[in-house]
């Protein structure tokens, strides 16, 4: 491997594991004694639970215990919690309804826990799960936020009135609304986000080691955050103190959110395992299971309204937002559709007045919260939808409507609190509107009307908001913890480097990126460097992987760390080669004094700072730095994607013919896998567009529950990408760095709604555009 | 999956020795259909009797243009196989598209066949190649076989042990499929089998779109005998209330559907 420093585009160092079927992942790992856990859940969507039976069940071969909601909590297991407290604009704080890992009293949605099996097989666990006979009374349901809001609507918890868990604004209201009454001409548009499944390939998993002589927990589990898991399972759902639980996140097959929380599984597991005296119990969630108790993404429904005046500036931006957040509040789920969504409801664009309305609402379905982008995608899908929309209602070109209004000088502070450090938004549309060569597109489409073929082409431009998250910040808005980053970097005494890291890492490369800066800073091979992560064990405190904030705040304590062993190795090479520190250089794999031909190798200064035979008078042995970072602001990563599509008119069939993607990441460590990122997003975002949809029935049975009735984007549903990046550091951390893991499922579904509607002129399409929904416009337009 | 015992059937009277012996006893072939629902545990057979093994049951025999395809045949084997390429390519391109490599290589015809799923394939292409669905008690032709949504006129321990059929001079399969599952969501074969100019032969099976499952579209053979061409289907009407509905498509849109997949079918033998 050699150096790979800053830059390199390093294949990845665990790749070897993962294609060779190698990984290491929960499911996988067999401790001797294991019983299983099955989950007995609710198949209907809202009812009393009257009687649970498990007469049968117990005496089922193979069984230890059956145990219910009731015997949990009267064990004193707390009440599952949401971390970010939002107020409504009266002031009053959100209407929390209890949420307890198995039901007690009331189920809320099919596939809610309501009792739980262990056995010495899974089969058995399985059996025994179908056996418990539990009689309900059902009650009616609701399954979209706007008929929850409804007078008469079933109630899901006495906590929320008419369903409502918090009416909430921002941005400025009084000026919006004057800024309205003088627009030239004002656009408006309701616009739905479908509800989406996050189907990470691995399903969740937890793997509970419960050592009775000791009263300690170890939770192998599918964690996008280790550490935030045990805070939680300890302080809040009194499960074991803090220092009897260890929570590991091995090989973790894919999160995008959804294994960011804590889920009722892992918590009755846990409880579970002692309670039913096993020493280990494992579940491993099936497909099915996933559709039904996983969290679901986005489910929004708005009205959006944008003023231009006679110059085609725009001068005010009005959004009303329902959002559907499930029977039970989620982790983040306050925060997902408010902070994290209508702080973005500026765009790239030059907005004097902004006012956002969001209303979180309960229904009888599947909890919902972050998702891939999670609040940003809805944010963007409105802006860019709106600039398209305006541009064809104002007759001009929505590129340069764009243009006209793009922010053009930084910092930018806009309406809705973000204050944008850096960014050149003209370069990346020129970047994009280039290699689409969007300039010759009628000829193209004039070509593909000859085939019969509707063309169309759309552009979205998009920023959102990461490196989350400077903590004070998020704490004076209500989030429940900081989100700063720590690292420790060890040197070993033979010079080869562990980098203990906070970040999790479940497919973005880490253990190679991560290592690229340590392999830059010293001229270390990257085979002598090695990243550790995912155990509560081994990495003292951490806040996990989400909000693509491990380059920007995960990757600086590291750069912060290295600083610090730069220092100390700088002093000890000074001290042997009689300098001064300021002519100390590191560089290959040497330390040498600058201008002569005085060094030492790496590996002999790291031995020297473990002998301990020759240190700097007072300085202490052994060559160890850690260091926690907390970003000063959000970064902003931003760009411009250009969509062109087919439509074949009879069928109503989009062909993606060409995606472009022109981002601007700030400071890039591995190019390849930042390719590989965009790539991956922009997949889960035309998946959206075009074929991902969660579907309710009325009595809140989920219909698209397999992957025979939810679209998965497949290989063949995507074109070859076309992507670039261009470069604004971010002056918000050390390294430069603004993320890049969400941008694609956050920039591209606009821009394929947006070049459909341009193919079949009929602007009145929802998400997703599957072959029935375009034809059933293309009809409509007739 | 509730436990069951699995057995392989020697020959064709063991098969039936088995399956009357058994509680509840499934002849399996292939289970690209009854494993995923046992496995989701909505089918609980005592037990599988596997056909597969019986000596000779995935046979493909193509003599002039009689074909005969063996019941264990996979649709790989199908796709693959040079004699019916020869005689019937468009049946080999159906069944390169069924489903995706694992399924076209456990799957088999005689399976999909006794299923009659009203999403599969094949059941157009028996419909319109006028095939004859040979078990292992009798012969019935094509036309009869197919019954009702998963309805067959197969008795209790009654299974295919072959399907045969005259190639046609000409002919063609197009599908559109279910964008999740991959299922058709309106497939049509059309095949012209020649005869007098007069009294021209040909057939049209449909499936995927009717909420009677596969059907024979007599109203665009009639259309189809007088002008063989796309736009003789213009005076056809598929009527939406015969059609499925679910959430990847209405019944109208499945109607418009049926109607699109039938002129390409046409185009593409013309």
């Amino acid at each position: 491997m050699g150096i790979q420093g800053i830059g390199a585009p390093a294949l990845r160092k665990e790749d070897k594991r993962f294609l060779t079927g190698k990984g290491k992942y929960t499911d996988d790992i067999k401790v001797a004694g294991t019983h299983y856990a099955a989950f007995v859940r609710s198949p209907h969507a809202h009812a009393k639970i009257k009687k649970i039976n498990s007469k049968a069940a117990s005496k089922m071969a193979g069984v230890v215990a059956v145990l219910d909601g009731k015997q949990l909590t009267g064990d004193g297991i707390g009440n599952i919690i949401c971390g970010w407290m939002v107020h409504s604009k009266d002031g009053s704080p959100m209407n929390m309804g209890a949420w307890s890992a198995l039901a007690t009293e009331y189920v809320r949605y099919v596939g809610d826990g309501v009792a739980l099996v262990v056995a010495e097989t899974q089969a058995q666990a399985v059996a025994a799960a179908e056996a418990v006979e539990v009689s309900y009374k059902v009650l009616p349901a609701v399954v979209s936020a706007v008929d929850a809001m409804k007078k008469g609507a079933p109630q899901l918890h006495p906590e929320a009135k008419n369903n409502l868990i918090f009416d909430w604004e921002i941005g400025n209201g009084a000026e919006t609304d004057a800024a309205f009454k003088k627009a030239a001409n004002i656009v408006e548009m309701d616009i739905r986000n479908n509800r989406l499944v996050a189907n990470p390939m691995e399903t969740r998993a937890a793997l509970v080691e419960y050592d009775e002589a000791e009263d300690h927990y170890t939770l192998h589990t599918t964690s996008q955050n280790p550490h935030v898991a045990r805070l939680l399972l300890s302080a809040f759902y009194q499960v074991a103190p803090e220092n009897k639980l260890r929570v590991i996140a091995p090989d973790v097959g894919g999160g995008f959110g959804a294994k960011i929380y804590v889920y009722p599984e892992e918590i009755a597991c846990l409880w579970a395992a002692k309670r039913a005296g096993v020493s280990a119990l494992k579940w491993t969630s099936s497909r099915s299971e996933a559709f039904l108790s996983d969290a679901h993404g986005r489910d929004h429904v708005s009205t959006a309204k944008m003023a231009f005046d006679k110059n085609n500036k725009i001068i005010g931006m009005k959004v009303d937002t329902i959002a559907n957040l499930g029977a039970y509040m989620s982790l983040f789920s306050s925060a997902t559709p408010t902070y994290l969504y209508a702080t973005l409801l500026s765009g790239q664009y030059n907005i004097p007045n902004v006012h956002a309305n969001v209303r979180t609402v309960y229904t009888n379905t599947v909890p919902v919260d972050a998702y891939r982008g999670a609040g940003r995608p809805e944010a963007t899908y409105i802006m860019e939808r709106m600039m398209t929309t305006a541009a064809r209602q104002l007759g001009v070109d929505p590129a340069e409507l764009r243009r006209k209004n793009f922010i053009k000088s930084f910092p930018h502070q806009t309406p809705v609190i973000m204050c944008y450090d850096a960014g050149d938004f003209g370069v990346s549309l020129d970047a994009a509107m280039k290699a689409s060569d969007y300039a010759n597109f009628e000829k193209r489409r004039k070509s593909s009307k000859r085939k019969g073929k509707l063309r169309g082409i759309g552009m979205s431009c998009y920023i959102e908001a990461c490196g989350i998250a400077p903590s004070a910040a998020v704490g004076s808005l209500g989030a429940g913890v900081g989100l700063w980053e720590s690292a420790e970097v060890r040197v070993n005494p033979v010079g080869t480097v562990e980098v203990l890291t906070g970040s999790h890492s479940h497919g973005q490369g880490h253990e190679t990126t991560f290592a690229q800066l340590v392999s830059d800073r010293f001229g270390l091979p990257a085979e002598n460097i090695q990243v550790v992560h995912g155990d509560t064990d081994k990495v003292q405190f951490g806040m996990g992987t989400y909000g693509s904030r491990s380059g920007a705040v995960g990757m600086s304590a590291i750069e912060k760390a290295l600083d610090k062993v730069e220092i100390k190795a700088k002093k000890i090479a000074a001290h042997l080669l009689e300098a001064s520190e300021g002519d100390i250089e590191i560089k290959n794999g040497e330390v040498s004094v600058k201008g002569t031909d005085k060094k030492l190798l790496w590996h002999e200064i790291c031995l020297a700072a473990y002998m301990a035979h020759n240190l700097p008078e007072g300085m202490e042995p052994g060559l160890k730095e850690g260091a926690f970072y907390d970003p000063t602001n959000f970064t902003f990563p931003a760009g411009c994607y250009i969509c062109e599509v087919e439509v074949d008119p009879d069928t109503g069939e989009t062909t993606i013919v060409q995606f472009v993607a022109a981002d601007d990441f700030g400071k890039i460590i591995n190019p390849m896998i930042v390719e590989g990122q965009v790539h991956g997003g922009l997949a889960q975002g035309i998946g959206q567009a075009l074929l991902e949809n969660v579907v309710y029935d009325d009595e809140g049975q989920l219909i698209s529950a397999s992957y025979m009735d939810y679209t998965m984007p497949r290989a063949d549903d995507l074109p070859n990408f076309q992507v670039s990046t261009t470069e604004t550091k971010t002056p918000s951390n050390p390294l430069g760095i603004k993320g890049c893991g969400e941008a694609g499922a956050i920039g591209s579904p606009p821009a394929v709604i947006n070049a459909i509607t341009d193919a079949i002129g009929n602007n009145d399409l929802t998400m997703p555009a599957s072959p029935q929904n375009v034809w059933a416009a293309i009809q409509a337009a007739k | 999956m509730y436990e069951t015992t699995y057995s392989r059937a020697k020959d064709a009277n063991d098969a039936a020795k088995k399956l009357r012996a058994a509680d509840d006893g499934k002849y399996l072939a292939g289970g690209m259909t009854l494993l995923p629902t046992m496995k989701q545990r909505l089918a609980a057979p005592s037990d599988l009797i596997d056909l597969t093994h019986i000596k000779g049951m995935g046979d493909i025999k193509v003599s002039r243009k009689n074909v005969t395809i063996g019941a264990a045949a996979t649709h790989a084997d199908v796709a693959t196989n040079a004699k019916i390429m020869k005689v019937c390519p468009s049946l080999c391109a159906l069944a390169s598209h069924i489903g995706d490599p694992h399924v076209r290589n456990r799957g088999t015809i005689g399976g999909s066949v006794a299923n009659n799923d009203p999403a599969a394939d094949y059941p157009a292409a028996m419909i319109a190649l006028n095939a004859t669905i040979v078990t292992n008690k009798r012969k019935i032709k094509a036309d009869r076989f197919f019954v009702d949504l998963f309805e067959t006129a197969l008795k209790e321990d009654e299974f295919i042990k072959a399907v045969t059929f005259t190639a046609p001079k000409k002919a063609a399969y197009a599908k559109f499929p279910n964008p999740a599952s991959r299922y058709a969501m309106a497939g049509v074969f059309v095949a012209d089998h020649g005869g007098t100019k007069t009294k021209r032969d040909i057939r049209v099976g449909v499936t995927g779109a009717s909420s009677g499952g596969v059907y024979r579209a007599k109203d665009m053979e009639k259309a189809l005998k007088k002008s063989f061409s796309a736009d003789a289907l213009g005076v056809c009407k598929v009527d939406a209330d015969d059609m499925l509905s679910d959430i990847h498509g209405s019944s109208a849109y499945r109607a418009n559907l049926v109607m699109v997949m039938a002129k390409r079918a046409v185009a593409a033998v013309s």
